[in-house]
């Protein structure tokens, strides 16, 4: 077995005038979890769907367990599981039968296609709904079937495209302990995600992307330790006098940002830095709704990264599928 | 490649093997996912339904209403009637290819197919597999509308099942033509949309409910060679009699005709889907 599970170098892809892709690169090593981040339109999708030999990259090359996704499609087909953003079920067929569709169309021997469907019912807590067709499931239910859908022939690397997007806190709690799970018996897996909580949670490694290259890449500490030490983020009325607190803060030396009603300033040392950026705000008049002092989030990191929150949604990822 | 034209003497038993491996993991594949769009009919058997009664009404209609104001020499106008439906019955029957596709698009579930080591013919080839299977139904119910409404086979049994298996692959032809409608479209309700005006002139435009001689000249030119026309010609001489060896000949070229080209159109779409 090789070390490294997926090799990416320079992977390059467009759609049209649309550049999704404009050379990344990465290594999963076998048996970790690589967290694939950035916000909507960044290239994630397209990097999965290149990587599960969905699409044919422009340029670069692409490997999965040493085979190449555009030279052995089928060698890497049957060693990958996909769920991708959208629960990709059949609503006409129950839950047990999407299971059962996937294990004989990966070509499993029929007794096994029965045991492991059965399996990841139970798994998933999916049980008492199985001969239930998918059209009555909820949400969580339809995305948790999706994913057991990914482990029917259980590929030794998975691919989990944003698999908590739409899922309410408790859904995604409970398919983050499964996952974990996975994880814990060996699978290699890259998830993408916007949420940076997913990613510090599960991910062994952090890989940022924005419009289509890599803008960094570590452990979720390494990239926290790229900022200050310590995060004061300055609640005020409203967003005018946000705007003047920024001001004065840099006036003072401070490195500030603002976004609405809120002044975030990244320091070296917190307990010194806190005392003083309050004084400069009281020079200047103004009295600061609420105050928190915390460790850096990887939320942070992105914002300093990419110049916008990770929610942010300028371009989108339904606009290079179309485009496809 | 490389690694083929450089090592040929190891990989080329074992490719050997694969081809045939893959020919019958391919009937395989092709089976699992016509078997899943049966499963789908007969979960939602609105589908099916309403693409029945339309028919049925059809038969109704010009077999009480239109069929009296309509002269067809030599023979009851159920009798002239029935063929006509038969075709109409199996190319409006083919949208459900486009909105089954369409709606396997939309839902990302062509996405995981692609990501999965099956055959890649095998979604399509599955897909219109069903929509065969489906006409079988359907086909069987119009014909029993038919006798019950008084229409009769003037040849013999042999010539009726013939008939009935040219329509189906009159069908099957079409459904190829609207896989690749599907795949274009993407969207269930365009998918609809966007079939009638395709099928509307075909169907209507055609000797399926009247005779070649009651249109106006330029659209007999039209009328008298497109596919519905032909097909409808050659199972009424099936059923009715007449000279029938060149109207067969002539419906199956244009089965193979359009299944030569739509089905590497459907398959080429099918590519670069999703």
């Amino acid at each position: 077995m090789t070390d490294t599970a997926i090799r990416v170098e320079g992977l390059e892809k467009r759609f049209g005038d649309v550049v999704a892709l404009d050379g990344i690169d990465f290594e999963v090593p076998t048996g970790t979890v690589l967290g694939l981040l950035g916000p909507n339109g960044a290239g994630k999708t397209t990097a999965v769907r290149a990587l599960t030999t969905i699409i044919r990259p422009d340029a670069g090359t692409a490997e999965v367990l040493g085979y190449d996704v555009v030279r052995r499609p089928d060698a890497v087909r049957a060693r990958i599981g996909l769920a991708g953003q959208f629960a990709a079920v059949d609503e006409n067929l129950t839950g047990r039968e999407n299971l059962e569709l996937i294990g004989r169309l990966t070509h499993l021997p029929r007794r096994l296609v029965d045991s492991r469907s059965s399996e990841l019912l139970e798994r998933f807590e999916l049980t008492d709904a199985a001969d239930r067709p998918v059209r009555t499931y909820s949400g969580g239910m339809r995305r948790r079937l999706d994913v057991s859908a990914a482990l029917v022939h259980r590929p030794p690397v998975l691919f989990l495209d944003e698999p908590t997007t739409g899922l309410d806190p408790h859904s995604r709690r409970e398919l983050w302990e499964v996952i974990g799970e996975l994880v814990g018996e060996g699978t290699t897996l890259l998830l993408t995600t916007q949420y940076l909580e997913e990613a510090d949670r599960l991910a062994d490694d952090i890989v940022v992307i924005d419009k289509g290259t890599v803008i960094a890449a570590g452990t979720a500490p390494e990239l926290k330790a790229q900022l200050g030490a310590t995060i004061i983020e300055v609640g005020l009325a409203d967003p005018a006098e946000a705007l003047r607190a920024r001001g004065s803060l840099v006036a003072a030396g401070f490195k500030a940002d603002q976004q609405d009603r809120e002044v975030r300033v990244e320091v070296d040392d917190g307990a010194r830095e806190l005392v003083n950026a309050l004084r400069a705000l009281e020079d200047s008049d103004i009295t600061p709704a609420t105050l928190v002092v915390r460790e850096p989030s990887l939320d942070d990191v992105f914002l300093t990264l990419t110049g916008h929150r990770a929610e942010a949604t300028d371009t989108d990822d339904e606009a290079t599928r179309g485009a496809a | 490649m490389t690694t083929t034209t450089l090592t040929p003497t190891v990989l080329a038993p074992e490719l050997e093997v694969q081809g045939l491996r893959r020919v019958i993991g391919a009937v395989r594949d092709t089976l699992a996912v016509a078997r899943r769009n049966l499963i789908g009919y007969r979960r939602v058997p609105q589908l099916l339904v309403f693409s029945t009664i339309q028919p049925v009404v059809f038969v109704l209609m010009f077999r009480y209403v239109f069929g009296g104001a309509i002269q067809v020499p030599g023979m009851p106008y159920v009798d002239f009637l029935m063929p006509g439906i038969f075709a109409q019955t199996v190319v409006f029957g083919s949208m459900g290819t486009a909105i089954g596709l369409a709606t396997d698009l939309k839902l990302g579930l062509i996405e995981r197919f692609r990501s999965l080591p099956m055959a890649r013919s095998a979604v399509l080839a599955g897909r219109t597999l069903a929509d065969l299977v489906r006409n079988v139904f359907v086909v069987a119910l119009m014909a029993a509308v038919g006798f019950a409404v008084g229409f009769r086979v003037h040849t013999n049994a042999l010539a009726f099942i013939a008939a009935m298996l040219l329509i189906l692959l009159f069908g099957y032809a079409f459904s190829w033509i609207f896989a690749t409608v599907g795949l274009v479209v993407g969207d269930a309700e365009t998918a609809q949309a966007a079939s009638f005006p395709v099928m509307a002139p075909l169907v209507f435009a055609s000797t399926a409910f009247v005779p070649l001689e009651s249109m106006p000249g330029w659209l007999q030119a039209f009328a008298e060679h497109q596919p519905v026309s032909v097909t409808v010609d050659a199972v009424r001489a099936l059923v009715l009699g007449g000279p029938t060896a060149s109207h067969v000949l002539q419906a199956l070229a244009w089965c193979i005709g359009i299944l030569a080209v739509a089905a590497p159109l459907a398959v080429n779409r099918y590519r670069r889907a999703a």
